[in-house]
């Protein structure tokens, strides 16, 4: 384990001008996982933050390169586990990019419908757990209510609740279930009608609003500095949404729009993220009745091999824009394979934006920029 | 700012820069020695290159290959691939972290699994390996005989 000379430094100061260094984790509730935060404080002032990973780097980067294409996607699911759908679709399409595959009409429409139920989900359990890092219990239950129908919806479908693997090179593993339609209209009847509640709930909740409005402020150059993408980039107005950015799939042919904010505090990423959710309703409206007869894979090699090259796609999951950066020889598996999470480059912004608040703003913080560990350990 | 430009502007702030324009971005290599003058005057160029967005290493058995993936925010179509050749006895290249701060912690990362040291960094350390590890796991000689996969 960390030996305390490995955390600080130097440890002459300590102590001297009332300084305290507390750990945060790596098993606190409010982390969501294994993050290991060394916080020094002044009083309850935060003076600096040092994240500490590892707990559960599982070198997916190194593993890919002994898997071939069609396996490696696989593990890719145990990334972002909230959205592994979007995870297999960015190695997909990275797969496809490099073979020159076309996938058909179907599955593309297919994925970005399941893409976007899973970007509900993830931002639904996000906004229980992150009103439950602050104190409230109950949005929890409520969240969970709507995103139990999701998880059923992809249950039929693919056969797993979380990871999904249905995405492959070429198209999805399965055509949708009979009842997906169905299914998902009434999932979209009942979110319209409950996600008010999330209103009266949460976001008008004076206690919830005290301790998120100005809270954990990040600048739009800084944003940019720190690679900041996803609700993160976008509360502090970075326009980094890669399905506007560069559309891929069935993003071309949909209408929706990229919510900004300004302020960049927590209430403006909490906020971006409700808006978000109706806006992936409105994606989902517009292609659940349109979706086109054919076949649901195109036809490809059993073993694939990719030209020799270098092959970068970019997608958005619902932390923010996932690289799948594919360095390949020309054979069965990768050369080097790197995947740019977008929660690592988040959590790199978490010491600038806490530094100098009270150690209680903290959670109000962290919770916002929705860190999901495995995505960041990789 | 194209392709064109782009390429002007590098060779007068770099001229030992090579491009590549098979990929589907502007490939450039850059010698490690000129690669912290570039950065910066790529930082502040007319199209203002801010974004750093993949910062990832490659072992190529001769030697390691940082991959710099940079952006504008001004205008997201416009990606290049900045490639750092560095000798693999000697892996040394000047830091970019206070030019893009996202570098702080991709450089680190790059630090402990790959072995690359960033002058001037300031807080090289490892970030997700323990102290006692030994070893760069993602460079290709790493052999671990307990958890490595093989087919």
């Amino acid at each position: 384990m960390y030996t305390q000379t490995e955390i600080i430094k130097d440890t002459t100061g300590i102590g001297s001008e009332g300084e305290l260094v507390i750990n945060v984790g790596p098993q606190h509730p409010a982390t969501h996982g294994v993050l290991h935060l060394v916080i020094t404080l002044n009083g309850e002032t935060i003076k600096k933050i040092e994240p500490h990973l590892g707990y559960i780097h599982r070198s997916i980067e190194k593993m890919c390169e002994s898997l071939n294409y069609r396996q490696f996607i696989y593990v890719t699911s145990r990334m972002d586990y909230l959205s592994s759908h979007i995870n297999n679709q960015a190695c997909a399409l990275c797969v496809e990019k490099g073979m020159q595959i076309e996938v058909p009409d179907r599955a593309k429409v297919i994925r970005v419908l399941m893409a976007e139920l899973t970007r509900i989900a993830s931002h639904e359990l996000w906004l229980g757990a992150m009103a439950m890092d602050l104190g409230a219990f109950t949005p929890f239950f409520y969240t969970f209510r709507e995103r139990e129908l999701i998880t059923d919806i992809m249950e039929e479908t693919c056969g797993a609740r979380l990871t999904m693997n249905y995405m492959t090179p070429g198209g999805v593993t399965f055509d949708i279930h009979e009842n997906f339609q169905k299914k998902v209209k009434q999932f979209l009847k009942q979110f319209k009608e409950k996600v008010v509640e999330f209103d009266d709930l949460v976001t008008n909740n004076v206690i919830f609003r005290n301790r998120t409005e100005g809270v954990g402020i990040l600048s739009y150059e800084d944003a940019i500095s720190y690679g900041c993408t996803g609700p993160v980039g976008r509360a502090s107005g970075v326009k980094c949404d890669i399905r506007k950015i560069a559309p891929y799939d069935a993003y071309d042919r949909v209408e929706f729009d990229e919510v900004l904010d300004t302020a960049g505090d927590s209430f403006a990423r909490y906020i971006i993220r409700v808006k978000e959710m109706m806006q992936s309703v409105r994606i989902i409206e517009q292609l659940i009745d349109n979706i086109p007869e054919g076949d649901f894979q195109a036809k490809t090699k059993a073993v694939l091999k990719l030209p020799k090259g270098e092959f970068y796609t970019r997608v958005e999951t619902a932390r923010g824009e996932l690289g799948v950066y594919i360095v390949s020889e020309g054979g069965m598996t990768p050369y080097r394979i790197k995947f740019r999470s977008p929660g690592f480059s988040n959590l790199s912004a978490l010491d600038h934006m806490a530094s100098g608040a009270k150690i209680g703003d903290l959670m109000a913080t962290m919770g916002t920029l929705d860190l999901v560990i495995p995505d960041i350990d990789r | 700012m194209t392709n064109e430009e782009i390429k002007a502007f590098i060779t007068e702030a770099a001229p030992t820069a090579s491009f590549d324009e098979t990929g589907e971005w502007l490939n450039i290599a850059v010698e490690p020695a000129s690669w912290k003058a570039l950065a910066q005057k790529l930082r502040n160029a007319p199209l203002p290159f801010d974004y750093l967005f993949c910062l990832t290493c490659i072992d190529w058995k001769t030697n390691l290959t940082v991959v710099y993936h940079l952006s504008s925010s001004q205008n997201r179509q416009v990606n290049i691939v900045v490639k750092v050749k560095l000798d693999a006895a000697n892996p040394e290249v000047e830091t970019v972290c206070d030019i893009w701060r996202t570098a702080e912690f991709h450089e680190r990362e790059v630090f402990e699994l790959f072995g690359a040291i960033f002058l001037n960094h300031p807080d090289l350390r490892r970030l997700i390996l323990t102290d006692d590890f030994e070893g760069f796991p993602l460079r290709k000689d790493f052999e671990d005989p307990i958890n490595m996969i093989k087919l």
